[in-house]
């Protein structure tokens, strides 16, 4: 008989542990996902719920009193705004440096290993950093603070991506440029950045996801505002600081607006999340 | 095919284009090519051939300052195009580039529209108005042998084409420059035998307008379609000359035994 048949014990034992590994994997994957959906399931349940145009179009109210995110909904906007436009275009132009100019010296690797190190900054450090250099200076919170501490969230992970997204962009690409008489910016601009240009994207959405749900920053620079307000040079309302003190209140309403504005930003970062990935794979 | 070469011998030798002089190029501390010398003619085709790793494609990158994208790399000695010396030119890099085309081993497509594919090289140096441009890039795919095949959807991008179609491109886009000297590194190793036929077809052709130096692991490509040939081992230049001589009677051992096989 050959050795090679269903008998070999060889084959039985592989099968075996083949089996026996795949139970567990998925037993961890249904441990992990357990807990997601549980907690996707519960503020849509609690938050959802009580999603209505008011939510929309009313400001944070006082207790009692029927009441909105508007005010929270539009410092939010405002704020990731800037924060990505700021933090966008330094981010990339330093990426850019890391992967293509990096190759020689010191200072890249440096770079890209302080990069890494702002990436995993906790973000309460950079709330603190913003408040004793730009807080404390012009004396009152305000939406620009606000915008600085996200930005510099954003710019380590655009940076990392730029680089990453960069370094997959085959070298025999960039001869094929620079063999036709190409100058190396444009070489750059004109192709590098056109092939990698479904990555970098991706990766300003995930910082946009990322910095959509960031409170500490927030907290010692932008602070919060009971009012509808434009201003960014004044302290400026915005979904997460809204969350933290209406969900800590003893009002029952106020924990229902909480919930809302919780379930908001993660059906905001989940959208945001399913868009990248979609993006990303084309 | 053979009616060329019957041409080729009755041809009178032609200027040099490009000539190297006692070149030598190092990886690193790696002695990658040593000593080479020789003289590729004007409006003729020079192959390089050669066992993997001895140098023809390093020398070939020589030529148009390739190398000098890597750090580590470099080259001692003198190449001069028309009498200038490329490697210590003062004139700026990327004009040498464009009179030294380069078409690479793989198909190198840029991420955009066929059209643009040809456009972006001629728009690096020439500012042309669309119907110039469009004459442009139909003269270039005619040339390269692709513009039946693509005329119909200039606007698709570069990479739906196949292989074969995707190399006719690369050569079109180098060709639409209008170089002086185009540099072919390994064309068909990626290519199938009709595309590889229509490559070889396209390189007899392209002789008339540019010098064309091509380096191939195939010795029948290199017979059919150069009317030079050095044979490169280890980093050396071992014989150079008319692709007839090298492939009737070589004047080396080496040669020869590389040729009929023997070799290794």
């Amino acid at each position: 008989m050959s050795t090679i048949s269903m008998s070999n014990p060889v084959y039985r034992r592989r099968r075996l542990v083949n089996r026996i590994m795949l139970t567990l994997s998925g037993a961890a994957v249904a441990f992990g996902l357990f807990w997601l959906f549980w907690i996707i399931l519960t503020l849509l349940v609690k938050g959802a719920g009580s999603f209505s145009l008011a939510l929309f179009t009313a400001s944070t109210p006082p207790p009692g009193l029927p009441g909105g995110l508007l005010n929270a909904i539009v410092g939010s906007v405002l704020m990731s705004l800037v924060g990505v436009l700021i933090g966008t275009p330094v981010g990339v132009l330093a990426g850019t440096y890391l992967a293509e100019y990096g190759s020689r010296g010191w200072l890249a690797p440096a770079t890209r290993f302080l990069n890494d190190v702002l990436l995993s900054a906790p973000s309460i450090v950079i709330g603190l950093f913003v408040y004793t250099m730009y807080v404390a200076q012009v004396g009152h919170y305000s939406g620009w603070a606000g915008a600085v501490a996200l930005s510099i969230i954003v710019i380590p992970v655009v940076v990392r991506t730029t680089d990453n997204m960069l370094m997959l962009v085959p070298n025999s690409l960039r001869e094929a440029a620079v063999a036709l008489g190409c100058p190396k910016w444009k070489m750059i601009s004109l192709v590098c950045y056109r092939a990698a240009m479904s990555g970098i994207i991706t990766g300003v959405l995930l910082a946009v996801a990322r910095i959509a749900g960031e409170t500490a920053p927030l907290m010692f620079t932008a602070l919060s505002n009971q009012f509808l307000s434009f201003d960014m040079n004044q302290p400026l309302a915005n979904l997460p600081m809204v969350i933290f003190q209406y969900a800590a209140s003893p009002f029952q309403d106020w924990q229902t607006l909480a919930w809302a504005g919780a379930a908001l930003i993660t059906l905001l970062v989940l959208g945001i999340n399913i868009l990248a990935r979609s993006l990303f794979r084309k | 095919m053979n009616s060329l070469q019957g041409t080729t011998m009755s041809q009178p030798t032609a200027r040099t284009k490009l000539e190297v002089k006692n070149l030598n190029f190092y990886y690193g501390q790696y002695h990658a090519l040593r000593n080479v010398s020789l003289q590729i003619r004007e409006n003729r085709v020079t192959a390089f051939i050669g066992p993997s790793g001895c140098g023809k494609s390093t020398l070939l990158r020589t030529f148009n300052r390739m190398f000098e994208l890597y750090p580590g790399q470099r080259a001692e000695g003198q190449i001069l195009l028309d009498g200038e010396d490329l490697l210590t030119s003062k004139q700026d890099i990327s004009l040498i580039r464009a009179q030294v085309g380069m078409v690479f081993q793989k198909p190198t497509p840029f991420p955009m529209s066929i059209y643009d594919n040809i456009a972006f090289g001629v728009r690096l140096f020439e500012k042309l108005n669309t119907v110039d441009m469009d004459e442009r890039v139909e003269w270039a795919l005619t040339k390269a042998a692709l513009w039946n095949e693509v005329k119909d959807k200039l606007h698709q991008n570069g990479n739906s084409l196949s292989g074969g179609q995707q190399q006719r491109l690369c050569i079109a886009r180098g060709i639409a420059i209008k170089p002086q000297v185009l540099l072919l590194d390994e064309p068909c190793s990626a290519l199938d035998p009709i595309s590889t036929a229509k490559v070889e077809e396209l390189i007899a052709e392209l002789k008339a307008d540019y010098t064309v130096v091509i380096v191939t692991h195939n010795m029948q490509q290199a017979a059919r379609c150069s009317d030079y040939t050095a044979y490169m081992y280890l980093g050396e230049l071992i014989e150079y000359g008319e692709t007839d001589q090298i492939f009737v009677k070589p004047r080396k051992q080496a040669t020869e035994d590389y040729i009929t096989g023997r070799f290794g």
